[in-house]
């Protein structure tokens, strides 16, 4: 194992900590809870589920509030795991930075998106 | 910082010269360097923890590049109810001159991912938090529940998106 710590601290490389492993598993676990509470409005809705039903799910203003923190957590866990395959499977310092730079575009263009998408509904 | 790691990287420092503890008698340890994807990796017999690991990594770089689609099956099926008619069109009818089963089969992908990653991620949770779930025999029986809930949800789910019931 080469030396990675210190002035030799690889600037693509991990944060040789627990705070992104933590992170990505706190953001999971909320996610898999919005998962099911967006589910249980579908099951126990009446009737066939139309758009009423669907963007009745997500009309009101706390939901929006807790979709937002979703997104937020959707993000930053997408991060983590995507720059851990590119950590694993390409050692190019410059390409594997630049696959970086793509992924953090890629999502927060996606997050403005999904947001304005919410918050204009 | 950064100019560093390149330099580094460029230029790795040559590894040091073998000292007189190895000393000639000795066989030459055989060297194992990186392994061919296509020569060595194909010969490797996984366990079901690892096709459960690597899908789980498949399955999410999936919804990361799918992402833009899948922002905008949630921008047309919710915005209005003139859009909702288009979001059920693009799977019925079809979108951008492709027909609405390759859309479908594209929603089944999904589908799929989700479900794969939904599961093996609790999993994850479940050996982060129990110390009982830290073994082989568990290890392997997750896997095995894992690969059949998310396959057997996905072919339930698919039935469903193609009408079969």
């Amino acid at each position: 194992m080469s030396v990675n710590f210190g002035a030799k601290r690889l600037a693509v490389g991990a944060h040789y900590g627990l705070r992104d492993w933590l992170g990505q598993s706190v953001t999971a676990a909320l996610m898999a809870l919005f998962t099911l509470l967006v589910l249980a409005q579908l099951v126990f809705s009446k009737g066939p589920i139309g758009y009423d039903q669907w963007a009745g799910i997500f009309s009101s203003q706390w939901m929006k509030a807790l979709t937002f923190t979703i997104i937020i957590a959707l993000l930053f866990h997408v991060w983590v795991g995507m720059r851990n395959i590119w950590m694993d499977y390409i050692k190019p310092v410059w390409l594997r930075l630049s696959l970086q730079v793509f992924t953090i575009v890629w999502l927060v263009a996606c997050g403005g998106w999904a947001i304005q998408v919410l918050w204009r509904l | 910082m950064a100019a560093y790691a390149v330099f580094t990287y460029l230029h790795p420092r040559k590894p040091k010269k073998m000292t007189e503890l190895a000393s000639k008698q000795r066989p030459k340890r055989p060297e194992f360097r990186n392994i061919n994807a296509f020569k060595d990796l194909t010969t490797y017999r996984l366990p079901l923890a690892g096709f459960v690991s690597i899908l789980h990594r498949i399955s999410g770089a999936i919804m990361f590049l799918l992402m833009p689609f899948i922002i905008w099956m949630f921008d047309t099926s919710i915005s209005s109810e003139i859009s909702f008619e288009k979001f059920k069109a693009a799977f019925n009818v079809g979108m951008l001159g492709l027909p609405g089963v390759l859309w479908k089969l594209v929603a089944l992908a999904l589908i799929w991912a989700y479900l794969h990653h939904f599961i093996a991620g609790l999993r994850h949770l479940w050996m982060d938090i129990s110390h009982a779930a830290i073994n082989l025999q568990f290890g392997k029986s997750s896997a095995i529940a894992t690969l059949a809930l998310s396959i057997g949800l996905t072919f339930v789910l698919g039935a469903k998106l193609f009408g079969l019931y």
